[in-house]
């Protein structure tokens, strides 16, 4: 079973207590975008085999959103972090970096 | 070409009598040539039906399909089979009733036997919600003119003795009922039509990835491969879970997802569940197979994933529900379960498309469904590559309607179905 840290309340908690919300740091396309901005917004994914950065709920557990770095072919997590964020943050790359030096940069 | 035995009772007894010294390979596993008008990525069940369909319906027949692992290895060997038509949008009813009346002459068409076992297909409504709902379908399956219906719990009872209709947390309060629904084999399925593909000289390579896809100009070249490079006018990718990865290789993303999708089977019991039931409300299905085994799947994973393994949870969540539901399997041991990735699109219909590089074609986005529609999809999407312009089967399907907000909205429709 999964598991992955929750930032906030410290909890290693279990897949169950959790729940998946897809592919994080998607910019908003706004009132002034295109029809093209929009979908790419609403639809067009990463969908990466590899390093996926994604949102979580801790829905069954302190009930906020969270950040995760994890592969989609090993399940091995690089880390959690705060929703937050523009991006990733520089440690959780550095740690991407140190583990899968072909796929940083991602 | 090398002209392959017909499969008879006449070639049964022959071959009985001769210690069966006589049977031929049913597909030739050539080395790649240079150049094909046709390469397909991919040979599942959507592969392989396209590049028959090509040869069949338009008379293209220099045509590869290049499988990475082993042909049917994918989703197509991989799912629990179960065969239906009764959907609610007009685009969907269209290909996938079209499918299965293909399904109905596969084993003639092709000279395979695909054990297609019309046995009907019940979806149980256990809450008021998705009764309306399955009403609804069965109202615009009139209008399209697929054959389907909606019954009783009374109905329910005497078609599947073992349902608990009563509950206990959900009642069975009605169910769309397909009749000529069903199921078929589906390693059956993708040996047939390869066997089709090589005879009509068409070549299968199996281990065989795809690495790169080479263009020019906007236009595809070729591909390269674990056997070396290959040109080509036209590339088809059917990929399902690894759509993504392939579409990253000519340059282009989808609006797409990969999940893992799990089945299990039981061990083998005496015949008790001679239907396909679906309760997509407690999320589980069920069907039993010619040798006894209860098949059994669920809802997809919640994450994104590539590893052909899935969470235990979900196969819990799954039993459970079918626990509640027929009782007597509450003590069957499980003897095998598996995952496949599935490849979910935002509105959870297919894609046959263009793609923004040209004479490249994308058939993906079956996610949790496309065992069902493999004939269908393949006509389908050899007449887009045939003619570069797709037919009325396709045209809804194309990846535009993402952009232009015209969805072919099913998973409000069906809810976890397949
Ligand atoms: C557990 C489970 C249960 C299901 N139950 C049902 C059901 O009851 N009814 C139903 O209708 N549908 C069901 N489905 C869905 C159905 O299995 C799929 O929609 C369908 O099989 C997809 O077929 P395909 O040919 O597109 O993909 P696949 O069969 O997955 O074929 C794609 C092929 O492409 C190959 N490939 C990928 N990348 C490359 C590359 N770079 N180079 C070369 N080859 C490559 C893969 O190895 C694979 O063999 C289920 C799926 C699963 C996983
Ligand atoms: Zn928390």
């Amino acid at each position: 079973m999964l598991m992955l840290t929750c930032p906030y309340c410290g909890i290693a908690a279990d897949e169950t207590e959790l729940h998946g919300g897809g592919e994080a740091h998607i910019t908003r396309a706004g009132v002034e975008a295109s029809d093209a901005e929009f979908e790419e917004y609403l639809f067009t994914r990463a969908n990466p085999k590899g390093v996926h950065f994604e949102k979580w709920h801790h829905s069954r557990g302190c009930g906020r959103w969270f950040h995760a770095a994890r592969c989609t072919v090993t399940m091995e997590v690089f880390g959690t972090y705060s929703a937050q964020t523009l991006q990733p943050p520089d440690e959780i790359l550095a740690e991407i970096e140190r583990r899968r030096p072909a796929a940083s940069g991602k | 070409m090398k002209r392959r035995g017909r499969y008879s009772a006449f070639a049964l007894v022959r071959e009985a009598m001769r210690g069966h010294t006589g049977w031929q390979k049913a597909w030739e596993s050539p080395l790649p040539s240079r150049k094909y008008d046709v390469v397909i990525i991919g040979a599942g069940g959507h592969g392989l039906a396209t590049a028959y369909f090509l040869g069949k319906n338009h008379q293209v027949r220099n045509v590869a399909v290049l499988e990475k692992g082993w042909l049917g290895g994918g989703n197509t060997g991989r799912n629990t089979t179960i065969i239906r038509s009764n959907y609610l949008q007009d685009a969907s009813a269209a290909i996938y009733e079209k499918a299965r009346q293909l399904y109905e002459s596969m084993s003639q068409d092709l000279n395979y036997n695909v054990m297609f076992s019309p046995r009907g297909v019940m979806m149980l409504a256990q809450t008021h919600h998705e009764a309306r709902g399955y009403q609804r379908i069965n109202n615009a399956n009139i209008v399209q003119g697929v054959s389907t219906e909606y019954i009783s719990p009374d109905q329910v009872r005497k078609l599947c003795p073992i349902i608990s209709i009563d509950g206990p947390r959900y009642p069975v309060l009605g169910a769309l009922w397909q009749s000529r629904g069903g199921t078929a084999r589906h390693d059956a399925v993708a040996w047939a039509y390869a066997r089709a593909c090589s005879q009509m000289g068409m070549h299968i390579v199996e281990q065989c990835e795809v690495n790169a896809i080479r263009t020019r100009n906007g236009r595809v070249v070729g591909v390269d491969t674990g056997k070396g490079s290959i040109d080509c006018d036209k590339l088809a990718i059917v990929v399902a879970g690894h759509s993504g990865v392939a579409a990253e290789m000519a340059g282009f993303r989808l609006p797409i997802e990969s999940v893992a999708l799990q089945a299990l089977v039981s061990e083998p019991i005496k015949p008790c569940l001679d239907i396909v039931v679906m309760a997509n409300t407690v999320h589980g299905y069920i069907s039993q197979s010619d040798k006894g085994e209860l098949v059994i799947g669920g809802g997809a994973d919640q994450y994104n994933n590539y590893s052909q393994r899935g969470s235990f949870h979900n196969v819990e969540e799954t039993v459970r529900a079918l626990v509640e539901t027929f009782p007597i399997i509450s003590r069957l041991q499980m003897l095998r379960q598996w995952g496949g990735i599935v490849d979910m699109t935002g509105d959870r219909s297919p894609i046959i498309s263009k793609t923004p590089v040209e004479h490249v074609y994308i058939n993906c986005g079956w996610g949790t469904g496309g065992f069902k529609s493999i004939p269908g999809s393949g006509w389908a999407m050899a007449e887009l590559v045939a003619s570069d312009q797709p037919g009325i089967l396709a045209a809804p399907f194309g990846l535009e309607r993402f952009g232009e907000g015209r969805f072919i909205d099913e998973s409000v429709a069906a809810g976890v179905a397949h």
